[in-house]
């Protein structure tokens, strides 16, 4: 059981003054974070300010082992086999890009196929439609239903269609704007039949969800730091390691090299460290080790299976209200998207900041969804472990009564 | 401005708003507007005949506030020459920087005298109007 009480005392920026009244909805944006969190990054600056690698004093060692401690944790936290497979970015864009670059435009050629989806969040798309125009290689999007689910059935089509020419497929375990996760164990397993490789997008699941890299059997999966109460500034690419061998790194550079010669010969490290040139955000990744741990000492299994009866409790009251629409009902974690019926989505957000209520209006970086859902613009709310159910009642009653002259008197 | 009558005035042109068309015919400018960080997406017309603002009208969608502003801005200058136009669009983003201005000529636009406090809302009450404002510029060059 969490203490949500306990919880939201971890959280100066729940706990402080100026906090209350405030209901911070947006943490698929980004989350806050725990004190502990926070306490290290300033350590690092207070106490052990030293460059990681390759110093010959007591300080760098020491914080340098923490930098790999926290490599350890992560691949921990993800049932890793190794933390070689962890590879520190500066986000999940970050991780997704690289993949890309070092994978894709690596190994696609023309003819090939990308298999994705129209729910994706720009920064899984976009890469790929590089890759689609420096290789040649072509995005297949595997169909969703009217709510925005995915369709194995034509999932399977599409691989039976297209067969071994199928060599990416590129998802997102749970969508930023939809909520839903996808059946992705079933989704990798049908992919490697045909000798695919299935990067998974997890900013928005592995927060939320108990993410088993080894059990979903995935070969890349890119998520941040920042949105599962770590500093902003840092992600990580997991990926298997003989990928990983094969791969080319985005950047090279100090750190990434073991040694190279004026005739321009360079000999890389070994993974992950041929993927981390110059200095990382290691405060942000000492950061991270503790947002982890403040996670795993809560136990991934409570925050997911909480978290879904928060969602749930906040959805079922959403679908009773006559004047809003919820577009994705049928959404399982933290997200649920919507507009106040008549009300253009961004003019409503304002109106709940007036009630200091934080959520996001637009169309949320995943702009040809627009195709699936049929609006452009909606409402994003999203919960995490330290919103409640007092909280969520204040935002249902205050939704009940949200109308045009009021959101208009918020602006005037 | 009294509240209720600023929020009647912004209700009214964002549900009835003004010269909200496609124009037919010839001669018109156009101008699309679209802001990066939200979803309004306007396009202005205007026709310009002698240096005067013969017609004024847009479309598109947008939040209330691009709407409303919109539709009041082509009412206050439709008629009018493009250098007058100019000017009650320089007095309507002296209201918005929060600079001395001069209410008289803004009529209903004085309806958002306080949008300037609304730091992430002052870009919904440019869009249209900077199109206006970039077309009446290229002419007058």
């Amino acid at each position: 059981m969490l203490d949500r009480v306990k919880i939201r005392d971890d959280f100066p920026m729940i706990k402080s003054e100026e906090a209350k009244g405030r209901i911070y909805l947006d943490s698929a944006a980004t989350s806050f974070k725990p004190k502990c969190v926070i306490d290290k990054v300033m350590d690092y600056y207070t106490k052990e300010n030293a460059n990681i690698h390759r110093g010959d004093y007591d300080l760098s060692y020491q914080v340098s082992s923490e930098y790999e401690e926290v490599r350890k944790l992560c691949a921990e936290f993800l049932n890793a086999e190794s933390e070689r497979e962890i590879i520190f970015t500066n986000g999940a864009s970050s991780s997704l890009n690289l993949v890309a670059y070092g994978y894709g435009q690596k190994f696609l050629k023309e003819g090939d196929i990308i298999l994705s989806t129209e729910a994706e969040h720009a920064s899984n798309i976009l890469p790929w439609f590089k890759v689609q125009e420096v290789t040649g290689a072509r995005i297949e999007y595997i169909p969703l239903d009217k709510e925005g689910i995915f369709d194995m059935e034509g999932y399977k089509k599409l691989l039976d269609e297209l067969g071994d020419k199928v060599k990416v497929v590129t998802l997102a375990h749970v969508a930023n704007v939809l909520g839903n996760i996808v059946p992705l164990k079933e989704i990798t397993e049908l992919a490697h039949r045909v000798g695919a490789v299935v990067v998974c997008d997890g900013a928005q699941s592995v927060p939320h969800i108990k993410t088993d890299v080894r059990d979903l059997d995935i070969d890349f999966l890119c998520f941040s730091s920042h949105k599962m109460l770590g500093p902003s500034g840092v992600g990580v690419l997991y990926g298997k390691y003989a990928l990983l061998e094969k791969m080319d790194p985005f950047m090279l550079g100090g750190g990434s090299n073991a040694r190279f010669d004026i005739c321009g010969n360079i000999l890389l490290k070994d993974p992950p460290f041929k993927f981390e040139a110059g200095t990382p955000c290691v405060e942000g990744v000492l950061g991270f080790g503790e947002a982890i741990k403040y996670l795993m000492a809560l136990g991934m299994e409570n925050v997911e299976k909480e978290g879904k009866e928060l969602h749930d409790y906040f959805l079922k009251r959403m679908l009773e209200l006559d004047n809003v629409e919820v577009y994705n009902p049928k959404s399982e974690t933290s997200i649920i998207t919507f507009n106040v019926k008549g009300i253009f989505a961004q003019d409503a957000a304002s109106y709940l900041n007036s009630q200091g209520i934080a959520v996001r209006s637009g169309s949320h970086c995943a702009k040809i969804l627009l195709n699936v859902i049929g609006v452009s613009e909606t409402i994003r709310a999203s919960l995490y472990l330290y919103n409640t159910k007092e909280e969520i009642d204040r935002v249902i009653e205050v939704l009940k009564d949200t109308t045009l002259e009021k959101c208009i008197g918020a602006i005037i | 401005m009294d509240n209720n009558l600023k929020r009647d005035i912004i209700m009214d042109h964002y549900e009835t708003p003004r010269n909200k068309r496609i124009p037919e015919g010839d001669g018109y400018f156009k101008k699309h507007m679209a802001a990066d960080s939200c979803i309004d997406d306007i396009t202005v017309y205007i026709k310009i005949v002698d240096g005067r603002v013969m017609d004024i009208s847009f479309d598109g969608v947008g939040c209330t506030i691009s709407t409303a502003s919109t539709s009041i801005m082509t009412e206050l200058i439709k008629g009018k020459t493009v250098g007058e136009a100019l000017s009650v669009i320089e007095e309507y983003e002296k209201m918005l920087n929060e600079e001395d201005y001069d209410e008289d000529v803004l009529e209903e636009a004085n309806a958002f005298d306080t949008l300037s406090k609304q730091a992430n809302r002052i870009s919904c009450g440019l869009i249209g109007i900077k199109g206006m404002k970039e077309i009446l510029e290229s002419y007058d060059k």
